[in-house]
């Protein structure tokens, strides 16, 4: 329940070639983007947004490391200490042959840790939910919405998105962080909205 | 007229010096280590005698490491080329031609290969191929089932054809980029023209495959221990040179970015040819390891003996015992750690190190391949053994710097430019 209730103003972009100059340009206006959503990957957009870039691959690394001291440390207490045995006259410290089982171990640690990690910063879980700016930004629209301060003065923004090129502009009240729960109302399906 | 890339000073003089300080290796080796007097018998197991003698072995084992490092390093060009040209890969196109002039150096050190088999062969050089022994393997069960294999005319005919494929087939695709300078092509030519390109490629992919990924390593290095086999052996060595050939394909597109020229390129095809260092870096860790592991589980005497004659035992250590934890470090530890991160693989300084690094420690494994068979504990690392890879380097730097003066640097009609110029990882 991180966030609490802000207001929005939502432009609506059915063409990503609109979407990079609107971004630009908002930021150039000083208006602060709460996030852009599209339906795919959309290459640059991040650098576009000025978003830093991700430290999951510095968590990644340090869930490998762990993976590998893990592997390493357990294989040797229990080879050397709790448990030696002779296995076709090997020296106990069998180094060779624990590397297959380290580098899975250093793998397994670093993708699930990486998943894990992922789905944390996303605000991904069961039962978790966050507010939807617009159904179709998961199909065929790209959403950017723009957070508004009490100084901010919404109908200026909608202008400004309008004439950046947005197809839908509206003002929303929302939640900007994630609930556990449903959603306020029955979402409807496509067929339903206006203008399908 | 076109503009042309002018070789700067600096690189002609850097050319001329290593030619000349590895012809004065060379002539050096020649006086003072008599590589053509008969060598020493030596059974297998036992140390050569005395100094002296396997002075003339080490001359021509290190000839050898050169000769077949440097070719399948400049080699591999060709086959990143190919590959890249049958998986109608685009980002390739903005530094293809550099690429192109690397493995345009492949005739002459084949030539060059070739004629320091030859003479192998020639002077019956039984310290580097114990299999040239006609008397020692009529008397060995091992060497008298391989001598369908391992026997000098097969030895030479083979190596003659691999060459001789790659030269060909490495000049056909080279041809191919050079026609499309004169003039842009439409549609149905394009078509044309991209058809031909993938066939010839998974052509020279073939050869490549049946000569680099199997019998070459076996005739050229595998069979300096010529009792001991391993079917891993030929996959570690064109690890190896791959991502050597890569290392050094960095090296002159980022030098050459450094000139002024290679328009297209950008920080995204650095990144791209960084990444292919370190993913190498690790396959060739991952089959390096393969071929160690399964000697040492399996612990059978014929095949630990090649691993003997390196680290040694555990009662006593090789000599060879530094060189091949140094090559894990130079070749695994350092890429892994270094190339790991965005920034590395994008900041010219740091690849440029790194690229060295590999190829260097991959000469360094090759040193270890070729050395413990044939000059065993005799071996040196002196001014002789950098001065011979000064003038193979001399001599492909002469090679690649021909090509880069005589061609634009940039394919500019090649139909997957565009792709090149908006690349993006």
């Amino acid at each position: 329940m991180a966030g609490g209730v802000k207001k929005f103003v939502v432009g609506s972009f059915d063409d990503e070639a609109v979407l990079f100059p609107a971004v630009k340009n908002v930021r150039k206006q000083g208006y602060k983007i709460h996030d852009v959503y599209t339906p795919f990957p959309v290459h640059g957009l991040d650098h576009a947004m000025g978003l830093r870039e991700t430290s999951l691959h510095t968590a990644g690394f340090i869930y490998a490391i762990t993976g590998t001291c893990t592997a390493l440390g357990f294989i040797t207490w229990i080879f050397t200490k709790d448990w030696p045995l002779n296995i076709g006259g090997k020296p106990y410290f069998a180094l060779p042959a624990w590397i297959p089982i380290t580098f899975e171990l250093t793998v397994l640690f670093s993708a699930v840790g990486m998943v894990l990690t992922f789905c944390y910063l996303c605000n991904l879980a069961p039962f978790v939910k966050k507010h939807h700016f617009h159904p179709r930004a998961t199909d065929d629209l790209f959403v950017m919405a723009i957070e508004c301060t009490d100084k901010t003065d919404d109908s200026a923004v909608q202008n400004f998105l309008q004439n950046a090129g947005a197809k839908e502009v509206n003002v929303q009240i929302a939640e900007t962080g994630w609930w556990i729960g449903r959603y306020d109302k029955e979402q409807k399906l496509y067929k339903d909205e206006q203008g399908y | 007229m076109e503009h042309r890339f002018e070789l700067p000073a600096a690189y002609k003089k850097w050319t001329m010096g290593l030619v000349i300080a590895g012809l004065a290796a060379l002539v050096y080796g020649i006086i003072a280590y008599h590589p053509f007097t008969a060598p020493v018998h030596h059974v297998a197991g036992e140390a050569a005698h005395g100094a002296t003698h396997s002075e003339g072995t080490r001359f021509w084992a290190v000839l050898l490491q050169n000769c077949t490092y440097w070719l399948l390093v400049v080699n591999a060009a060709m086959f990143f080329l190919c590959v890249t040209t049958m998986a109608h890969g685009g980002w390739q196109i903005a530094f293809r031609r550099v690429t192109e002039a690397i493995s345009s150096a492949v005739p002459l050190l084949g030539i060059i290969a070739f004629i320091i088999f030859i003479a192998l062969v020639a002077l019956h050089r039984t310290d580097i191929y114990h299999w040239l022994d006609k008397d020692a393997v009529a008397a060995d069960k091992i060497l008298k089932n391989k001598s369908g294999f391992l026997n000098p005319y097969f030895f030479l005919i083979g190596s003659a054809l691999t060459i001789f494929l790659w030269w060909i087939l490495g000049k056909k695709m080279r041809t191919l980029s050079l026609q499309t300078d004169n003039k842009a092509m439409d549609y149905e030519e394009t078509k044309g023209w991209i058809w031909k390109n993938t066939v010839w490629a998974s052509l020279f992919t073939v050869v490549f495959g049946l000569t680099v990924a199997s019998t070459t390593p076996w005739l050229w290095l595998m069979s300096i221990d010529a009792h001991w086999y391993s079917t891993m052996f030929s996959w570690y060595t064109f690890a190896s040179t791959f991502v050597s050939g890569m290392a050094l394909i960095a090296l002159y597109v980022m030098w050459m970015k450094g000139k002024g020229e290679l328009e297209y390129v950008s920080d995204e095809h650095i990144h791209d040819i960084g990444k292919f260092m370190f993913a190498f870096s690790i396959f060739w860790t991952y089959v390096w390891f393969s071929q160690y592991m399964l000697i040492w589980y399996s612990n059978q005497p014929e095949e630990t003996r090649y691993f003997v004659d390196r680290i040694g035992t555990a009662e006593k250590a090789g000599p060879y015992k530094a060189i091949f934890f140094l090559n894990l470090i130079l070749n695994f530890v350092a890429p892994l750690l270094i190339l790991m991160k965005k920034a590395t693989k994008r900041n010219y300084s740091t690849l440029s190190l790194m690229a060295i690094v590999i190829i260097f420690g991959h000469w360094l494994d090759f040193y270890q391949m070729v050395m413990p068979g044939t000059v065993r504990d005799h071996a040196g690392m002196s001014f002789f053994e950098f001065g011979i890879a000064a003038l193979f380097i001399g001599i492909m730097m002469w090679s690649i710097g021909r090509y880069l003066i005589s061609h634009p640097t940039t394919a500019k009609n090649h139909p997957f430019l565009k792709e090149s110029i908006i690349h993006h990882t």
